[in-house]
């Protein structure tokens, strides 16, 4: 028998011919969305009527409409995506991309994408995977434990409080989150462009969800490629969830915690130290 | 009876607008050979609406986010119009927009297109009287009418549009104009606007991608028997109608509702007819049918009624004052099915119109003997071939037929209609700031009856090629 080296030498070489010249392997080809799965030839057909304009040919944030808006689009192409249930640095979860795209990106340019069928918009994660090559190297991140919500109580709403003083949330979103802390207007992304912060007093969703779960997911895993970190490291879970507490408060909303807090401001307004830098906070 | 008394107002020119399109209407039925109204009521001009690049500019979305071929909605269009016009992402208020953009578009079709009808009444010599069946046809160069929309939110969650519309001699109306309100009680199944609008139909006339002069209408939603001879039931199902619509809809728009109290004009203004009122009712379904689409089932119902005389003044009749309301309805069952790039629009549809009205005979005078309500069925199947988003070919197949005779002694097939369409729509130019698309269609219409005997078959063929483009 003649030996297979040579073989094996010239499957090698192929493998690394086709990768060298973009070839991508299946596993970056599909998306898995619960019992769905996701292919990238059907998503590139909905991705090139549905996103193209703004996320361009190339995924890379470049289309047509991307000068005219602000944010701008995603840059497929950097793998760095905001609204994740994954810590901080990681890949999403296919779920979470799908999450986004049925959920919209509030006060962006990028809508709800609700109407399209669930298979539709698996095939669209599939494809938007194949824009970088961090997807064929690497794992998506394991999803963050978000442990049960105790009840919301004013201690926890007053703890939470405290921890907007001393986390300096404030300095981006304001003493009263309206999104115009001192530092507010220097912030810019991970591309460089002004990013605002969130400013609580709009409405009732995020960015990346709209219910306290959600509200905790955002601060422990961080918005990557803004200015927006995971306190994953530095908050305990009972932390956090008094941070939801309190942030809650600061929405135009008539939720348990907005109640709660009313009810103890009528009688303690007075014993508020005010948020804020050092003698200067409101 | 909007031809018969366009223009309400000063009854001089009421007069003499009924005289004159009282002589358009005859000669437009004796040239068609006493076929349905359809093809003698509604120019190419009538057909063009709703591509609005105007919320493509404004959103930066491609025309294929909301089309699947402008003008046609999909699953997407129709959740951004179900919610008046808004994406819901928090940018849909005017203080968004920037200052320098204008929501406005135009819409135009120069175009090249031939018709030709058989069996027509023609003088053997020209200028002698004495007809004899003939074939007549057109053709040259020529305009469609002209759109110019504006359309958008007045606040988040108020809602407009207003759409004066020409033929194409630059004659304008307003083929639109209202202001709706959205998400009322901050819910989606309560949305009420009022003005002139797009009745909810779930296959659209205003939103289909044909426009030749045969096929640039739905044959289906403008028939009346023949015996009505002064179009005394004047409705088309595919016109706009003037009136309130309280309408609602699922977070995706899957499911949808609508009831609408209309001005029982068909559209036109002025107060020209009675006092009554149509009502509209249409409700669908759609389920997430994986990789094949969004398949969506609907159904509707429109009732009304039209006055059959009028008070009169020295013998003339008083705009707006129309006596003897007589009924008619339409019930309809409609569909829009997704086999991935292929599109089926499929719609049935049952017809009756009350014995004076289908005999034009007015309420306050004795029927003709025998004379009983027409009743008619239609159906249509429209196929959409999508190779790609600026890419589709087009082809439908159409019927009417009637199912009893207002006069007994009329053949039983007399008014009846078969319609072949087909035809494909090349979009070269498809951004968010302007769309041109070539369209190129055939169609033709094999209609029962002439002006010579009731058994002929009269065809009607058109062809049509023109650039139409919207910016």
């Amino acid at each position: 028998m003649r030996p297979k080296t040579p073989v094996v030498a010239w499957v090698s070489g192929v493998v690394v011919l086709l990768w060298a010249v973009g070839a991508r392997p299946c596993v970056a080809q599909e998306s898995h969305i619960g019992t769905l799965t996701g292919h990238a030839a059907a998503g590139k057909k909905v991705y090139r009527r549905y996103c193209v304009l703004c996320h361009g040919a190339d995924g890379d944030g470049t289309g047509e409409n991307a000068m005219w808006i602000d944010p701008k689009p995603r840059d497929f192409t950097l793998a760095v995506f905001k609204c994740r249930s994954t810590p901080s640095g990681t890949l999403p979860t296919d779920q979470d991309l799908f999450e986004a795209m049925s959920r919209g990106f509030l006060t962006t340019n990028m809508p709800p994408w609700l109407p399209l069928t669930r298979q539709n918009r698996a095939d669209a994660v599939a494809y938007i995977k194949t824009f970088s090559p961090k997807w064929r190297t690497l794992k998506a991140g394991t999803p963050i434990t978000i442990p049960p919500e105790p009840a919301a109580a004013i201690e926890s709403i007053l703890r939470g409080r405290g921890l907007f003083q001393k986390m300096e949330c404030w300095k981006c979103h304001g003493p009263l989150g309206h999104g115009d802390g001192q530092s507010a207007k220097t912030l810019t992304d991970n591309k460089d462009n002004p990013i605002p912060p969130y400013n609580f007093s709009t409405g009732s969703r995020f960015k990346c969800g709209e219910t306290n779960r959600d509200l905790y997911r955002i601060f422990m895993t961080g918005l990557d490629g803004t200015p927006m970190p995971s306190f994953g490291d530095d908050l305990k879970p009972g932390d956090a969830w008094d941070l939801v507490h309190f942030l809650r408060t600061l929405q135009p909303l008539d939720t348990p915690e907005a109640a709660l807090w009313r009810a103890w401001l009528a009688s303690h307004a007075s014993d508020l130290k005010p948020i804020g830098p050092p003698g200067g906070g409101r | 009876m909007r031809r018969l008394i366009k223009g309400g107002g000063a009854q001089v020119s009421w007069l003499l607008s009924a005289m004159v399109t009282t002589v358009c209407l005859s000669a437009a039925l004796a040239l068609s050979g006493g076929r349905s109204r359809a093809y003698t009521a509604y120019s190419l001009a009538v057909h063009k609406t709703a591509a609005i690049p105007a919320f493509a500019r404004k959103y930066g979305l491609a025309c294929s986010a909301c089309h699947t071929a402008w003008p046609e909605l999909n699953a997407f269009g129709q959740r951004f119009r179900d919610n008046g016009y808004q994406l819901m992402n928090d940018r849909d208020s005017p203080i968004w927009l920037n200052p320098s953009y204008i929501p406005v578009t135009f819409r135009i079709t120069p175009n090249w297109h031939r018709e030709s009808a058989t069996k027509q009444p023609v003088d053997a010599i020209p200028g002698t009287p004495g007809v004899v069946p003939t074939t007549v046809t057109q053709s040259g160069f020529d305009l469609s009418g002209m759109d110019l929309w504006t359309a958008g939110t007045l606040y988040k969650n108020i809602s407009f549009v207003l759409l004066p519309s020409s033929d194409n001699t630059g004659a304008f109306h307003f083929e639109a104009a209202f202001v709706r309100f959205d998400n009322l009680w901050n819910s989606h199944w309560v949305n009420f606007k009022a003005g002139k609008f797009e009745l909810d139909n779930l296959v659209s006339e205003k939103r289909f991608l044909f426009l030749s002069g045969n096929g640039g209408a739905y044959q289906a939603y403008h028939f009346g028997p023949v015996t009505d001879s002064l179009g005394f039931t004047n409705f088309g199902l595919g016109d706009n109608q003037i009136g309130a619509e309280l309408s609602g809809h699922s977070e995706n728009s899957y499911t949808r509702y609508g009831v609408a109290v209309l001005s029982n004009t068909d559209g036109a203004v002025g107060l020209p007819a009675s006092q009554s009122y149509d009502t509209y009712l249409t409700f669908s379904h759609a389920i997430d049918a994986g990789a094949l689409g969004v398949e969506r089932l609907g159904a509707y119902a429109y009732i009304g009624r039209r006055p059959t005389y009028f008070q009169t003044s020295g013998g003339t009749p008083i705009p707006g004052t129309g006596l003897g309301s007589k009924s008619f309805y339409q019930v309809g069952v409609a569909g829009d099915f997704f086999f991935g790039d292929l599109e089926f629009l499929p719609l049935f549809l049952h017809a009756n119109d009350n014995a004076y009205l289908a005999t034009s005979t007015p309420g306050n005078v004795a029927l003709p003997a025998g004379a009983r309500d027409a009743k008619w069925n239609a159906a249509f199947l429209e196929a959409h071939y999508y190779v790609n988003p600026q890419l589709v070919f087009t082809g439908r197949y159409e019927t009417v037929r009637m199912s009893q005779q207002a006069d007994p002694a009329l053949p039983s097939d007399l008014g009846n209609i078969d319609a072949y369409s087909g035809g494909v729509r090349w979009y070269p130019i498809m951004f968010s700031r302007a769309g041109l698309s070539w369209h190129t269609e055939v169609s033709a219409v094999r209609t029962r009856g002439s002006a010579f005997s009731p058994t002929d078959g009269v065809w009607t063929s058109s062809v049509f090629s023109g650039l139409d483009f919207d910016f």
